[in-house]
């Protein structure tokens, strides 16, 4: 085992996909002389060269675009969104094109491209850089939807994403790329769509994905020093989703919890309590309650950031609501 | 002749050019019966859609190609095995002249499971990869940057193929047009755009949509070739459209092509067109490369009112056998509305 930081394990899996295969290259702002906004694809430019690591003008309708239309013709882009807030402007892209394509073409053509760069909130980046896209992407069929949290999941998951035929969105976190983890030094795949329980417990299910893992489980250490033993799930593929893992642990505690980075209105967490509420209504002991953004934009100054985001004391909070402790 | 960058404004684009009468417009008597007789398929093939249309046997949207026929044969006979060719949603004639048969062409219309993508995509979404027809785009012009993906692919791999971008003047002033056409600019991709320019944007005159008049003027911002011309023959589209595919296969340059031709019907079939007068449209039936190939097959080669009627009777014949496949063929299987949204991996 390696102990590296998510950021460099995004680039060995990126490094390692394109060794192994000559169609997969990536596009993106910043990505090739810059070495990465955020350093993810550090050295790759020195080491695949021009033709395979490429960088854009700001212009991310169009390299969206031409990424589908490459791998309409069978090669396997990489897209980098320096910021999947920048992806509102190829959201078109996304929807029409990448998702629908193949569907359009009653399976003519497939698009296999991986969609990649930060998500949600960082700190004081002020409203239109601070926005989680799941619930956009996570809506629409024909999209794959995963979102990170560990350097062992970023790598194996990265690498399953790059070899899928389908158009992967692949959500990472801004404020993550420097968590180091354990990851094996021998190659490694995540199957696509199995949630992973981060922290096994008997007496409530926080449900949880990407940035709002570390949250979680920091609620899950000061809800056991009361007593309470929580089970922290983390999805990692949105969609599909491993409805299954969540119901199963539903079913043993009887209490569940969503907490992640988004906002509460028509989210990915509305997604969740509806598959418990109808395949688990009778195993619920209590309301499921959700842990996230205030519904407001995101504001810039730190303490009323700090109100809108989803913390560990709000997360015991609901923790403690629905397991009846006060 | 292909321009570089910077040149000369060419014809207005609201008054048709005449043409002239001389043969160079026209090919020999074998190119002009064959031509005409592909412009002719694709016409009944929309008068016969246009007609289900109106018996309620297709819904939707269904925006006619009729007028713009000979810019479709011309490409026809342009395409490479490697070429492919990305269009709009107004795609009937391309699918016609590549050979797609019409049979599948009229079922997709139907929404039929024999149509040319099964009945899942209608008039806006034609796809027939093996007939190099690449989409079929409604969304207006996000299919311009898709485009550029299939060039970048072909240079990527050291390939020869070329790829043929048709879009609309009405796409010219939209984004994603600009984007696609920057990265094309930028990485000198073997791709030629031609912005097919029927004068309206829906019901929009090209003077209240598009600050130039001359599209190609745009060229010079992404540093690509540009040609302009009105399509009045087969003969000189396919000329001046295969030099712009030459520039783009050996040179890798991108080409932006500016076709101005005319719509004799609506933008699509709920559009009785009354934001232009009849004489407008009758100048421009004038020019009609489809009459006057008509009238050069009389004038040039001696070709009978009977032999033109007999053409017309098979290719009508052709696009009844159309219509009868598509109303007979089934509907799509209920399971089918789960297929092919992801592939299993």
């Amino acid at each position: 085992m390696a102990l590296i930081q998510i950021r460099h394990a995004i680039r060995d899996a990126i490094a390692e996909e394109m060794a192994r295969d000559e169609r997969v290259f990536l596009m993106g702002e910043e990505v090739g002389h810059y070495n990465g906004a955020y350093k993810c694809s550090e050295g790759l430019l020195e080491r695949f060269g021009e033709r395979r690591v490429l960088d854009t003008p700001i212009a991310e309708t169009g390299f969206a675009g031409v990424g589908i239309g490459a791998a309409m013709c069978g090669l396997r882009p990489i897209v980098e969104f320096m910021t999947f807030n920048f992806s509102a402007v190829a959201f078109d892209q996304i929807l029409n094109n990448a998702a629908k394509i193949r569907h359009m073409t009653n399976g003519q053509f497939s698009v296999p491209i991986v969609f990649r760069g930060p998500n949600a909130a960082a700190h004081m980046l002020g409203s239109t850089h601070s926005q989680a896209f799941e619930p956009f992407y996570a809506h629409v069929p024909g999209l794959i939807v995963i979102a990170v949290a560990t350097a062992y999941d970023a790598k194996g998951l990265l690498k399953s994403a790059i070899r899928d035929e389908n158009p992967v969105v692949f959500l990472e976190s801004e404020l993550m790329y420097s968590v180091k983890g354990e990851v094996p030094e021998e190659e490694y795949l995540i199957p696509i769509g199995k949630a992973d329980i981060k922290r096994p417990g008997k007496d409530v299910t926080v449900i949880t994905w990407g940035q709002g893992v570390p949250v979680a489980l920091r609620s899950a250490e000061l809800a056991a020093a009361e007593g309470i033993d929580a089970e922290v799930i983390d999805l990692r593929t949105l969609r599909p989703m491993d409805t299954e893992a969540v119901l199963t642990s539903v079913r043993k505690t009887n209490r569940a919890v969503v907490l992640f980075h988004g906002w509460p209105y028509g989210g990915v967490g509305c997604e969740v309590i509806a598959q418990i509420q109808e395949q688990a209504f009778d195993d619920l002991d209590a309301p499921v309650l959700r842990v996230c953004y205030e519904d407001v934009p995101m504001p810039y100054a730190e303490n009323l950031e700090n109100l809108v985001l989803p913390t560990a004391e709000r997360g015991l909070a609901a923790i403690r609501a629905v397991t009846y402790r006060r | 002749m292909v321009l570089p960058c910077a040149g000369p404004m060419t014809s207005h684009a609201s008054e048709p050019v005449a043409p002239g009468d001389d043969n160079a417009h026209f090919g020999s008597k074998e190119d002009n019966l064959r031509w005409y007789r592909e412009m002719l398929r694709i016409r009944r093939f929309e008068e016969s859609a246009a007609q289900a249309y109106t018996r309620g046997k297709i819904s939707g949207f269904l925006h006619l190609y009729i007028g713009q026929e000979a810019i479709a044969v011309a490409t026809k006979e342009l395409l490479q095995p490697h070429d492919q060719v990305v269009a709009a949603y107004r795609t009937h004639g391309f699918a016609i002249a590549f050979g797609s048969a019409p049979g599948a062409c009229m079922a997709e219309l139907y929404g039929k499971a024999t149509g040319l993508v099964g009945g899942i995509g209608g008039s806006m979404h034609f796809f027939d990869r093996k007939h190099q027809l690449w989409g079929g785009y409604a969304i207006v012009g996000n299919h311009v940057p898709v485009a550029a993906g299939h060039a970048f692919a072909a240079k990527y791999r050291g390939e020869s193929g070329v790829t043929l971008c048709f879009l609309g003047d009405g796409a010219v002033a939209i984004g994603p047009t600009h984007e696609g056409w920057t990265l094309a600019g930028l990485w000198k991709l073997p791709i030629v755009y031609v912005v097919e320019n029927n004068l309206y944007s829906m019901g929009t005159p090209l003077s209240r949509s598009i600050p130039v008049e001359d599209i190609t003027l745009k060229a010079a911002g992404y540093n690509m070739a540009r040609e302009r011309f009105q399509v009045t023959s087969v003969a000189e589209t396919k000329a001046r459209l295969g030099e712009a595919m030459r520039l783009a296969r050996e040179e890798s340059r991108p080409v932006l092509v500016e076709l101005i031709t005319y719509r004799f019907r609506g933008h699509s079939m709920s559009d009785p067109g009354k934001y232009r007068d009849k004489d407008e449209v009758e100048a421009w039936r004038r020019s009609d490369p489809m009459e006057r190939t008509m009238q050069a097959l009389r004038r040039l080669h001696g070709i009978s009112e009977e032999e033109l009627e007999a053409i017309d009777e098979e290719v009508i014949a052709e696009m009844d056998e159309a219509v009868r496949f598509a109303e007979e063929s089934p509907a799509p299987a209920p399971e089918a509305r789960f297929h092919n949204i992801l592939a299993e991996s």
